[in-house]
C-alpha cells in the first residue's frame, strides 16, 4: 500500500522520484506529504460517503418526495395531475385545487379515524403487558441459573417467526369457530369470544401476536440491563431490610430508566406503524381490516389507498404520502409524550442524574 | 485483592450458622446475614428456586405452542377450515402438505430470493455501517457532529413514508416486480451505522491506529488491519440482525414484488393465505417452509443472538 502511494507521489513531477522505488517514509518531500495530509483530511468523508450517497437516494430524497406526493392529485396509475383537490368530501369550499386537498380528505374519513383508533389501541395492548412481562420474566432470569443460555435462548425463539407468519399462525388459534383458543373456552363451560368480529377481541388477539414476538426480545435487554445495576446497590438494599418487591421497585425499576425510554420509544414507532399482523390475520373471507373496520390499522388504510384499492382519477397515491406524513406527525408526537412521561415515572424512585454521571464514567473506562 | 478477599469470607460466611456468625462478626453482621438468606441473596446473585425454573418453562412453552399448532395442522390428513381440537394432535400427512406447498410456493425460487436479499443486503449493510461506523467513532472532520446527529434522526422515520415515492422510483426505473426494487432501498442502514459506532468507540483503541500510522500504514490500510479486526463482534452481530430481518420483512417486498409473489419465501407463504384460504393444512406448510430455515439459523447461531441483544442493550 505504502509502495504505491510513493510510486504514485513520484510519478507526476518527478521530484520524488529517487524515493520512488524504495521505502523510506521518513524522507521529506512535499507532494508526499501534501498527499498525506490529503488522505488524513479526506478519508473520514470517503468512509462515511458510501452511506450518505445511498442514503441521499433510497431514503433522504424519498422523503423529500413524498412530502410533494402528499400536496398533488396523484394517482397510482395515471401519474400527476396537478395540485390536490379534496373534492366534494370537504363541503363547498374543497373543491379548488388546495395544497392541502389531501390532507383534508384523509381527515374527513372515517376510516382514518378507526385506523387510528385501533393502531393506538392494538400499541397500547400489546406494549403494556409486554413491557410488564418482559420486566418480570427478566427479573426471574437476572439469578444464577442452571443452563442459562438454554432459557435465554428459549425466550428469544419466537423472534424468528416473521410477524406475517405469526399472523397466519395465530388466526388459526384465534380462528371464531373452532380455534384453538375457542375449543379450550368452550371445554371449560364458557362461551366462544368472536376474535375476528369484535373488534376490542381482535385488538386483544393482534396484541397477542405481538407481544409473542417481542416479549423475550425486550426481556433480554431489560436483562442485560438488570445485571449492569451493581450489586453492592442490591445487596445494600437488602441488608437494609427491603424485601423482594421493595428492592425491585427501589432499586432495579429506577436504575433501568435509560433502558425502559429506550424500549418504550421503539416500541412505539414500531408499533404505530404496524402492519403484517393484522393484515394477515384475517380468517379469509371478510377483505381487510374486518367487515367493519375492526382491526384496520393506519399502515393497512395507507396501503389499501394506494396499493390496494386503486381506481382511476382518485389521487391514491397523493392521498397515501399524506397518510405517511400524518402517521409520521403522530409517531413523534407520541414518542415524545412517552419520553417526557417514563422520564416523570423513574424519576420518582431514584435519582436519574446520578445513574447518568456513573453510566459516563463507566463508558469512559 | 480485596475483592477476592471479600468472596471468601462471604463464602465461609454462608457455612456459617447465624449464631456462630452474631459471636464472630458481631450482630449487625449477623442481622444483614439471616435478611440475606431469606433473600437467597449471595454476592453473586439471587438464588433461583424451583418456581423461577416452573416461570421459564412455562413462558417457553407458551413460546413454542404457536410453533408447534402451526406444524399439526400442517399435518393434518383432512382440509377443512376450522380444525380446533383436531389440530392439537398432529396428524400423518406433514411430508405431503409441505410437498404441495413446495410446489406452490415454487420453494426453490422463493428461498433463491429470499437469500439473495438477505445476504446482499446484510453484506452492503455491515460493509458500508462498519466503514462509516470507523470513521464517526475514531476519525476527526468538521461536520462530524451534525452528521451523527441527522444519522440518529434517520433512525425515527417510519418505512411508510418512503413507500410511495420508492415504489414510484422503482416504477420509473423499470424495477417493479423485480428482487432488486427489493435490495437496493436496504443497502445502507442509520441503525447500522449507529450500532457500528457505538461498538468502535469502546472497542478500538486510539493507540492501535496511531501505531499503525507510525508503522506507515495509509488510512484504508488501518482501516481493514485494525478497525475490522477489532469491529468483528459487532459486525457479525449486526450481519446476523440485518439477515433475519430482511428474511422476516413483509411490507415492502409484498408491494413492489406485485405479481412475483413467488420470489420471495415471506410473500409466497402469505400468498398462499389468499389462494388456498379453505386449505390451512398446505397454509401452514407454507409458513412452516419459510420459517424453518431461520430455525436452522438460531440453533446455530441464537447464542450471538442472545448476546447481540444484550449488549446492545446496555450500549444504547
Amino acid at each position: 500500500m505504502s509502495r504505491s502511494k510513493a510510486l504514485n507521489a513520484g510519478h507526476p513531477t518527478g521530484t520524488g522520484r529517487q524515493t520512488s522505488g524504495r521505502r523510506s517514509p521518513k524522507k521529506y518531500s512535499p507532494l508526499r506529504n501534501w498527499l498525506g495530509n490529503f488522505e488524513w483530511k479526506a478519508s473520514p468523508y470517503l468512509y462515511v460517503a458510501p452511506f450518505f450517497l445511498l442514503f441521499a437516494v433510497v431514503g433522504l430524497f424519498p422523503l423529500l418526495y413524498t412530502a410533494w406526493i402528499a400536496t398533488r392529485n396523484y394517482n397510482t396509475l395515471t401519474g400527476d395531475s396537478g395540485v390536490a383537490v379534496c373534492g366534494a368530501t370537504c363541503g363547498d369550499s374543497g373543491t379548488t385545487a388546495n395544497w392541502l386537498g389531501n390532507f383534508n380528505w384523509v381527515l374527513h374519513q372515517p376510516a382514518f379515524w378507526d385506523a387510528l383508533r385501533n393502531s393506538f389501541s392494538i400499541f397500547l395492548l400489546s406494549s403494556v403487558p409486554q413491557i410488564i412481562l418482559a420486566l418480570w420474566l427478566a427479573w426471574v432470569l437476572n439469578s444464577n441459573l442452571k443452563a442459562k443460555t438454554f432459557w435465554r435462548m428459549g425466550v428469544l425463539l419466537p423472534y424468528i417467526v416473521a410477524p406475517s407468519a405469526a399472523g397466519i399462525i395465530f388466526s388459526q388459534i384465534f380462528s371464531d369457530r373452532m380455534g384453538a383458543i375457542n375449543v379450550l373456552l368452550q371445554q371449560i363451560g364458557l362461551n366462544p369470544i368472536m376474535w375476528h368480529g369484535s373488534t376490542f377481541w381482535a385488538h386483544i388477539a393482534i396484541a397477542t401476536i405481538v407481544n409473542f414476538r417481542w416479549t423475550g426480545y425486550n426481556t433480554l435487554i431489560f436483562l442485560a440491563a438488570m445485571q449492569a445495576i451493581p450489586n453492592e446497590l442490591m445487596e445494600a438494599a437488602v441488608v437494609d431490610g427491603a424485601g423482594k418487591f421493595r428492592t425491585f421497585f427501589s432499586v432495579t425499576l429506577p436504575s433501568l430508566r435509560s433502558t425502559l425510554i429506550f424500549v418504550i420509544i421503539t416500541s412505539t414507532i414500531g408499533g404505530l406503524q404496524i402492519f403484517d399482523e393484522p393484515t394477515l390475520f384475517h380468517n379469509g373471507t371478510s377483505g381487510y381490516g374486518g367487515a367493519n373496520r375492526q382491526y384496520l390499522t393506519v399502515s393497512m388504510y395507507l396501503w389499501n389507498l394506494g396499493f390496494n384499492g386503486v381506481s382511476i382519477g382518485q389521487p391514491n397515491m397523493g392521498r397515501a404520502a399524506a397518510i405517511a406524513w400524518l402517521l409520521f406527525l403522530v409517531i413523534v408526537v407520541f414518542a415524545i409524550l412517552n419520553y417526557w412521561l417514563t422520564g416523570r415515572l423513574a424519576r420518582g424512585g431514584g435519582s436519574p442524574t446520578k445513574s447518568k454521571k456513573k453510566k459516563k464514567r463507566e463508558a469512559r473506562v | 485483592m480485596k475483592h477476592t478477599m471479600g468472596l471468601s469470607s462471604e463464602s465461609e460466611k454462608r457455612d456459617m450458622g447465624v449464631p456462630a456468625m452474631e459471636q464472630i462478626y458481631g450482630k449487625g453482621v449477623a442481622r444483614a446475614a439471616s435478611r440475606r438468606r431469606k433473600l437467597d441473596m449471595t454476592s453473586e446473585g439471587r438464588t433461583p428456586r424451583w418456581g423461577s425454573y416452573l416461570i421459564l418453562t412455562l413462558a417457553i412453552l407458551i413460546f413454542v405452542f404457536p410453533l408447534y399448532y402451526a406444524v399439526s395442522i400442517a399435518s393434518q390428513d383432512s382440509t377443512t377450515t376450522q380444525y380446533g381440537v383436531a389440530a392439537l394432535k398432529p396428524g400423518g400427512s406433514l411430508l405431503r402438505n409441505i410437498g404441495r406447498a413446495f410446489g406452490a410456493m415454487q420453494f426453490w425460487n422463493a428461498l433463491g430470493g429470499t437469500l439473495l436479499v438477505a445476504i446482499v443486503v446484510s453484506i452492503s449493510t455491515v460493509l458500508f455501517s462498519t466503514l462509516a461506523g470507523y470513521s464517526f467513532a475514531k476519525l476527526r472532520f468538521r461536520g462530524k457532529g451534525f452528521l451523527f446527529v441527522f444519522v440518529i434522526g434517520t433512525m425515527t422515520i417510519p418505512q411508510q413514508l418512503s413507500v410511495v415515492p420508492l415504489y414510484i422510483m422503482a416504477n420509473k426505473a423499470g424495477l417493479f416486480g423485480s428482487i432488486w426494487a427489493v435490495i437496493i432501498p436496504a443497502l445502507v442502514s442509520a441503525f447500522g451505522v449507529f450500532w457500528m459506532t457505538q461498538y468502535l468507540q469502546d472497542a478500538l483503541p486510539y493507540e492501535l491506529i496511531e501505531a499503525a500510522r507510525v508503522d506507515g500504514a495509509s488510512m484504508i490500510r488501518t482501516f481493514w488491519s485494525v478497525a475490522l479486526p477489532a469491529a468483528r463482534p459487532a459486525a457479525s452481530m449486526l450481519f446476523l440482525f440485518t439477515f433475519i430481518a430482511q428474511w422476516t420483512n413483509y411490507f415492502w417486498p409484498m408491494i413492489v414484488l406485485g405479481p412475483n409473489k413467488n420470489s420471495m419465501l415471506i410473500v409466497a407463504a402469505a400468498n398462499l393465505k389468499g389462494a388456498y384460504f379453505t386449505d390451512y393444512t398446505i397454509i401452514m406448510a407454507g409458513v412452516i417452509l419459510t420459517t424453518f430455515p431461520l430455525v436452522l439459523l438460531f440453533v446455530f447461531a441464537g447464542r450471538q443472538l442472545v448476546s447481540g441483544i444484550m449488549a446492545g442493550a446496555v450500549k444504547g
